[in-house]
């Protein structure tokens, strides 16, 4: 146990007025916080803005792909330099912001803002626990976020503007400023902010796994955990294992590019003169990168998995369907993850050998993800459901899963890889499968938690609004793309006009950008909802969509420790949601099996009579 | 106007949608359906619109892909993309089906049980044999594709045929490079050192099998016989794409890549199957590259066999040092004049011997 979890069950024993001991200044309360409540949400609100931003740039670029001849003078202000004089936007720029959009939406959206909010605010809640570890830990794992946050937004500023190369950076285009404007300074940011990232992913990671293993409350054993705490658990082993790889690569690159090493660099003749490098390989950063890459798209899509599974449980008021096929599927994605990188080089010149070990690798990993595909949608099966928003857009997370997942198929097989490779099937395919369903498993999770982050409701109708035109709105933007990828057009392209190949698919790209921006703008119905109820919104019940799991035994309001008195102990699984036999259509998680005898089954029946129920009061 | 038609289209769909909206959630609200508390109103509408959602997605769906399937297929030009065609297809057979099928279960689901006042849902935690079975069904079929798969995989990138036409293909920013081996039939050795403005392949002239080489301006290929390229880039990674041949290998500085492949369908014939006189096969770079990656374009020509023999003689007196017999510096002393015959320049330098003979014997 910790220094501060110590510290904290010492102020319990000492203070019975334990919401009102903390009378923490401003800073200490909403800075530099160790709760891991108030962590979440600064990492929310963080990855909140980034998705604006990162948003808003593929605006802009969709601006150009979907009207080319669209005149852009009106972003010269916030532009400049990257308005050519005819009006256009710079081409070197349009890369830049591929790459920054990749970067933002992955790494700051749907890995902090995602595993950050969500680890932290439901790993102790949901565990019974009274804060993470470490909160020191925690709170350096948000700071260096922000801090690395920091460095990739003043790149964006840069004169030779920001890294430019892709969200992968590929050297030799990322270790030659020659190459690209924005691999001078752009890149160099760019690899600081991703250290101070990788960093703060690692802080956060250790916390969770550590948390999760060591501070279930009673009687919370790994067989009745929450599938959000599975999926958080086997994300952080994930990240865990596969930043560092991330960080070696990086730092290989900055020696290549600062130091004169050549470790990807090889044989290159550019802007006029040989370099001196030989002997390095460009491929081997490729397996490096890629080696973190894999298991950062499952880190980006597990906990949006998990959140799905416990949003469609409760508002299906059914049992999660094959809970220990979800577990076992969470586990064999995790450890498939990681052997299957290469999928994502099968035209590199790599032997050819390798291609067809990573072919049938990557083919058993659609497996695990098929199974949880089918248990989503057979729980929904007779059940009773209640449409929330969060419900809703879990339901539309399935659906994109499928979508997008379906297509990995083609990607996998490396001979139809030879043709869509680097195509937009591929932005297609990973758009829906990891952006979309990702980003929809984020917003499932704000408005279902959100009663509990904020102690009030978010608007129902709103909700649902926000929902429709995301939804419709992003399989327009994204489901097109597999037509103009089929016939083979290159994704980080800048212009569509100057292959005749490629030239006739105007109306279409037009139609996605008009699309894209409707989808962007409703967004903003979102973010007034949102911090329009953080203020504004109806007082939260205690258990508003009666859930199971323990985080709604918890005061409206919870303070620092979470629980008043001691923490509750949990006799029973998540999921006995419309329990044969009981009175409700949900028994949680805290009530013993001695309480309900109406509904037990028969080896349930035994287990009351191991049952230690000192602390627990019968409600009815 | 066909913007402007689908904005309309777009805010009509959103208005109807929202006055339905309004409606259900008044009917609802007079019904007084309120008795379950948790349950918001417009819960039915809701699941209206999940059906609609589907039937209109699958309409559009198979709408599209129908009708625009000449425009998206592009027609296939070589003989190994038949069979991946094939397999495309029924690869893509597979999952419409099993997209169509899951998205109805999933809407279809949602809609069906929806809330109903006084219904229990179904305790239903697991079910062995049904996990089994969708454990197992695609596991096979996954199975049966990676075999079809692999198979044609190790076809193509396996050794290319002995007869196989070797060209040389170099990626640089922002531009192919293409190098014939010429009458040897052998392409001599490069090094990036000897690259400048004008050889810019960096072709080695101490090397004898290089002095017939010749540098075409275009990939000019012939129909029906295997093709070998080989690939390498100069400054960054590239990519040598076609997908009318679904042919790709990346161009990656410092280490030479290959692809083989038949073309099967001239540029004249592909000028006829598109209707379009001015078809060409193009070139593209599909990594990105830099700056005008979007506009690294080469030129590909596909010939019938006897138009390609007669273009590939004519076209191989043009050597690199016949072009630029400056370079006749480079090449060792004791090779000079066998490079001189090799590369075609024997008959100027032929003459101006004979003068320096003739005066030297004066
Ligand atoms: C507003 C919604 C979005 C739109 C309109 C959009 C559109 C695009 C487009 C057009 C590209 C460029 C493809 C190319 O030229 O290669 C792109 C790239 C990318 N997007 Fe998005 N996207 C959106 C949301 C997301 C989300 C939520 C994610 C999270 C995973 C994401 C991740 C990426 C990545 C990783 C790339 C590749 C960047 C690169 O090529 O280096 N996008 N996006
Ligand atoms: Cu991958
Ligand atoms: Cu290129």
């Amino acid at each position: 146990m910790s220094v501060t979890d110590i510290h904290l069950q010492e102020d319990l024993a000492h203070d019975d007025h334990h919401d009102e001991h903390h009378e923490q200044g401003f800073v200490s309360k909403y800075i530099f916080t160790t709760d891991h409540k108030m962590i979440a949400k600064q990492f929310l609100i963080t990855g909140i803005f980034w998705a604006i931003i990162g948003g808003g740039l593929s605006i802009i670029f969709r601006l150009q792909l979907g009207f080319p001849e669209m005149s852009l003078e009106w972003l010269r202000p916030m532009l400049g330099q990257w308005i050519t004089p005819e009006g256009k936007l710079d081409a070197e720029f349009y890369l830049a912001l591929v790459t920054m959009h990749g970067t933002i939406m992955v790494f700051f959206v749907l890995t902090a803002g995602l595993s950050g909010t969500f680890s932290n605010f439901l790993i102790p809640l949901q565990i019974g626990a009274r804060d993470m570890a470490s909160g020191f830990m925690n709170m350096l794992s948000y700071w260096f976020f922000f801090a690395s946050s920091v460095v990739m937004f003043i790149s964006l500023f840069l004169e030779t503007g920001p890294a430019g190369g892709g969200w992968t950076v590929y050297p030799p285009l990322s270790a030659l400023p020659q190459a690209i404007k924005g691999s001078a300074a752009g890149m160099t940011m760019w690899l600081v902010s991703m250290a101070l990232f990788i960093a703060s992913s690692l802080l956060g990671g250790i916390n969770y796994i550590t948390t999760i293993i060591n501070l279930r409350t009673h009687g919370m054993s790994f067989s009745r955990l929450p599938l959000t705490i599975w999926a958080f658990f086997v994300t952080a082993i994930l990240g865990l294992l596969s930043f560092p790889v991330l960080l070696s690569a990086a730092l290989l690159l900055i020696f290549d590019r600062s130091f004169g090493t050549s470790f990807y660099l090889s044989e290159i003749f550019i802007a006029g003169e040989a370099l001196p490098n030989v002997g390095g390989s460009p491929i081997l950063y490729q397996h490096l990168f890629w080696f973190l890459g894999h298991p950062e798209v499952y880190i980006v899509i597990l906990p949006a998995l998990g959140i799905t599974s416990e949003i469609i449980a409760t508002n299906a008021r059914k049992p999660i369907f094959g809970y220990k096929a979800m577990i076992g599927s969470i586990l064999g994605i995790g450890f498939l993850s990681f052997v299957v990188w290469a999928h994502h080089m099968f035209v590199t010149g790599m032997n050819p050998f390798l291609g067809s070990v990573f072919t049938i690798l990557t083919l058993i990993i659609a497996v695990p993800s098929a199974i949880k595909a089918f248990n989503y949608i057979t729980t929904l099966w007779k059940g009773n459901i209640v449409f929330t928003p969060a419900m809703l857009f879990s339901i539309g997370l399935v659906s994109f899963f499928i979508s997008g997942g379906l297509t990995g198929i083609f990607l996998g097989n490396s001979v139809l890889d030879i043709n869509l490779h680097d195509t937009y099937f591929v932005v297609a395919h990973f758009h829906l499968v990891m952006g979309s369903a990702s980003f929809f498993g984020m917003l499932a999770g704000v408005y279902h938690w959100f009663p509990k982050m904020f102690g009030r409701m978010m608007d129902d109708k709103l909700g649902k609004v926000h929902f429709w035109l995301s939804f419709i709105g992003i399989y327009l933007v994204f489901f097109p793309l597999h037509y103009i990828g089929i016939a083979g057009f290159p994704r980080r392209y800048y212009s569509f006009t100057s292959f005749e190949t490629f030239s006739i698919y105007g109306d279409l790209n037009a139609l996605v950008s008009i699309a894209a921006i409707l989808t962007f703008a409703a967004q903003f119905i979102f973010l007034f909802n949102f911090f329009y109820s953080i203020f504004r919104g109806k007082l939260a019940p205690a258990n508003p969509w009666k859930s199971n799991t323990m985080e709604w035994t918890t005061p409206r309001f919870p303070g620092h420790g979470n629980w008043v008195g001691a923490i509750p102990k949990i006799f029973r699984w998540p999921y006995d949601y419309s329990k044969p036999g009981a009175k409700d259509d949900f028994i949680p998680q805290t009530v013993p099996y001695s309480h309900t005898p109406e509904s037990n089954l028969e080896h349930e029946e035994e287990l009351t009579k191991e049952e230690d129920l000192t602390g627990v009061e019968k409600v009815n | 106007m066909l913007n402007l038609i689908i904005v309309i289209a777009v805010v009509l769909i959103i208005a109807v949608i929202f006055t339905a909206y309004r409606v259900t959630t008044l009917v609802d609200v007079v019904k007084k359906k309120k008795s379950d508390s948790h349950v918001p109103p417009g819960n039915n509408f809701q699941g209206v619109l999940m059906i609609l959602f589907l039937v209109g997605g699958i309409a559009a769906f198979f709408y599209f892909s129908m009708k625009e399937y000449d425009t998206y297929n592009l027609p296939i030009a070589s003989e190994h993309a038949v069979i991946t065609e094939n397999l495309f297809w029924i690869t893509m057979a597979i999952t419409v089906f099993v997209f169509i099928v899951t998205q109805i279960f999933l809407f279809g689901f949602s809609y069906k049980y929806r809330h109903k006042e006084n219904y229990q849902a179904h305790y239903y935690p697991h079910n062995n044999k049904l996990e089994m079975i969708w454990t197992i069904i695609p596991a096979i079929v996954l199975a049966w594709l990676i075999i079809s798969g692999l198979k044609q995989w190790s076809v193509i990138t396996g050794p290319a045929p002995d007869n196989a036409e070797v060209i040389e293909v170099m990626g640089y920013q922002y531009a192919w490079a293409f190098r014939y081996p010429g009458k040897d039939g052998e392409l001599g050795s490069s090094d990036f050192r000897k690259i400048d403005a004008v050889n810019s392949m960096g072709i080695d002239l101490e090397d004898q099998r290089g002095h017939d080489d010749f540098m075409p301006t275009q990939l000019v290929l012939p129909k029906g016989k295997p093709v070998l390229l080989k690939i390498r880039g100069r400054d960054v990674i590239h990519s040598v794409y076609n997908p009318h041949f679904r042919m790709q290998m990346n161009a990656v500085p410092g280490m030479p890549t290959q692809f083989w492949f038949t073309p099967s369908v001239s540029t004249a014939e592909m000028r006829e199957i598109t209707d379009n006189p001015e078809f060409n096969y193009e070139l593209v770079c599909n990594k990105i590259c830099g700056k005008s990656h979007y506009g690294m374009k080469g030129l590909i020509t596909v010939l019938e066999q006897d138009e390609y023999d007669s273009w590939y003689k004519e076209t191989q007196e043009n050597t690199f040092l016949k072009q630029n017999p400056g370079y006749l510096s480079e090449v060792p002393e004791e090779l000079k004049e066998a490079a001189k015959i090799a590369a075609g320049i024997e008959n100027i330098e032929n003459e101006q011997k004979v003068t320096s003979a003739a005066s030297s014997s004066k």
